[in-house]
């Protein structure tokens, strides 16, 4: 049963780190996009490629997998700027699917359907983390959801980040105040890329064996779902959107009712809360993040 | 001196001309008006010279520069800030955050190069960049006598308000040339001539001022020179005196008597 929390938790860190670079995107850029699955199977697969025929260790193929996913990040970013909203949320999707199919046909690369088995476990200092060892698993991958969100949230508060909040609310009006709409959101997708690339890694890491079935469309609407249920603009309400979902998700193992509860609940119970979400409280459970600037910079 | 001139300025959408070879030119510390009746090309002309809009033919010069279809941030980047008709303010900010946006490109010590460099360095040094940007923000505010609404959402300020919060985030930019897109619009009697008290504060911070209005009030009686458009072709241009007496543009505004 703790066993079980703790593999709770350990999802809600993966998908943390994937709602924090969304809430990039979406929350601050407010650009609608539903490529984070994409950026997390490269991010998954670059770990499990590079560690298990190149023999890399964990934490070198750590920011491979982060700069490769950027890498798409802006590959998808460029074309796709001129699009807004569902447009760019089809354009986006089509981006996910592409990787997910080549994944599931780059045989040579990639093994196809059968995925990637044995990826070697993570070891620090000497010490290896092996699957039973989940709680030391989630004491490495806290430390790296609280560090994208210290970056993140650093990012928010700075001009970089009151730049791509202006980019969101009006555009025309952005470029007439000198900030330079197209690079602000090249770099909000490489951004919530790389970090979904990070999320990747770690999924490697943990699973031990990656497919391309774990990297579905469903995965970026989850994703979606944590920021807009936690609050969009706000990294704190990110993590807190991907604890619930996960909680959600898990409920009827976690309440040991598998046999009452079909596996499918989750998925009502899902659109159940977006929806009672959408209507009582359309900013999320947390809400946009203000920012005081009355008491000299402090945070 | 001309801080600012079109050359036979043209944009064509397809077949419809509205904007047709219009020679333009704002002289430095001036007030200028440009007028004329709807769909003139008043703010046609006013999104090609901002780089909103780039023109079909025809070029714009900024300080004897061509500037002719540079991208928006750059010609603001260069000093002329602008306000929209359709206010367009970033509405779910605060009103001292709309302000701050207009300091964006203020950090460091080039405006246009390295400016990515420049972004790291604000990111270390974020604590005291972001004092500056808030204090000269609050100045700024405190121009326009709101600073008591600074942390207001912009989209919760009365009309008027809204109008000279646009002009304040514009003006943030540190500008040489401020142009106006109808300030005046949906104001009343009394926001009208606080407008025009502020236009001429403005004026006498040594920033020339170019603006569209349709207060005949307010043009005739705050702006230096005055060019009236008619069909996306320049009918007159002068004083406003001479303007006012105009055979053609009394023409264009009121029609011809019948012989």
């Amino acid at each position: 049963m703790f066993n079980f929390f703790l593999l709770i938790l350990i999802y809600t860190g993966i998908y943390a780190l994937m709602a924090l670079g969304q809430n990039v995107i979406t929350g601050y850029g407010g650009m609608l996009s539903l490529t984070q699955a994409g950026f997390f199977a490269i991010g998954s697969y670059a770990t499990a490629i590079l560690a298990t025929r190149y023999g890399w260790s964990f934490w070198a193929t750590l920011p491979v997998a982060a700069i490769l996913s950027a890498f798409f990040g802006l590959l998808i970013g460029l074309p796709t700027l001129r699009l807004k909203g569902d447009y760019l949320a089809i354009a986006t999707l089509g981006f996910g699917e592409i990787v997910r199919n080549v994944l599931n046909n780059w045989d040579s690369l990639t093994n196809g359907p059968m995925g990637i088995q044995k990826i070697p476990m993570i070891t620090i200092f000497g010490f290896v983390i092996n699957p039973y060892k989940k709680y030391a698993f989630l004491v490495i991958l806290s430390i790296a959801v609280f560090v994208a969100y210290l970056l993140f949230q650093r990012l928010a508060r700075s001009r970089m980040g009151r730049a791509l909040a202006a980019v969101r609310e009006d555009e025309i009006a952005a470029q007439s105040m000198g900030i330079n709409v197209t690079k602000y959101k090249v770099y909000a997708f490489i951004l919530g890329a790389s970090v979904a690339g990070v999320a990747g890694s770690f999924q490697a890491a943990f699973t031990l064996s990656v497919s391309p079935g774990t990297y579905t469309f469903m995965v970026s609407v989850m994703v979606l779902c944590m920021v807009v249920l936690g609050g969009m603009g706000n990294f704190k309400a990110s993590i807190l959107g991907a604890f619930i979902i996960q909680l959600i998700s898990y409920l009827p193992q976690l309440t040991g009712l598998t046999a009452v509860i079909p596996p499918q609940f989750k998925q009502i119970l899902f659109g159940l809360i977006l929806v009672i979400m959408m209507i009582w409280r359309p900013q999320g459970l947390l809400g946009r993040e203000r920012i005081d600037y009355t008491k000299g910079g402090k945070r | 001196m001309t801080l600012l001139e079109t050359e036979k300025l043209t944009r064509a959408y397809g077949g419809v001309v509205a904007v047709n070879k219009v020679d333009f030119d704002v002289e430095e510390g001036l007030i200028t008006g440009l007028i004329g009746p709807n769909g003139a090309g008043k703010t046609t002309l006013f999104n090609n010279i901002t780089g909103l809009d780039a023109p079909t033919h025809g070029r714009v010069l900024f300080e004897g520069k061509d500037i002719t279809g540079a991208p928006a941030h750059k010609i603001c980047r260069m000093g002329i800030a602008r306000t929209f008709q359709n206010i367009r303010l970033f509405r779910e900010l605060t009103v001292v955050e709309n302000v701050m946006i207009g300091r964006h490109f203020k950090t460091g010590k080039s405006e246009t190069k390295g400016r990515f460099l420049n972004a790291i360095g604000s990111y270390v040094h974020l604590r005291q960049e972001e004092e500056e940007i808030y204090e000269r923000s609050c100045q700024w505010l405190e121009f326009f006598d709101m600073e008591g609404m600074k942390d207001e959402l912009a989209k919760n300020l009365p009309y008027g308000k809204q109008r000279e919060l646009e002009i304040a985030r514009a003006l943030a930019t540190d500008p040489k040339l401020l142009f106006l897109d109808e300030p005046a619009a949906g104001m009343n009697p009394q926001e009208t001539d606080h407008l025009m008290a502020i236009i001429r504060k403005i004026r006498d911070l040594d920033i020339t001022v170019v603006l569209i209005e349709h207060d005949m009030k307010l043009v005739m009686s705050i702006c230096d020179a005055i060019t009236v458009l008619n069909y996306g072709m320049k009918l007159a241009q002068g004083t406003p005196l001479e303007i006012r007496r105009n055979q053609d543009v009394i023409e264009a505004y009121l029609g011809k008597e019948d012989a």
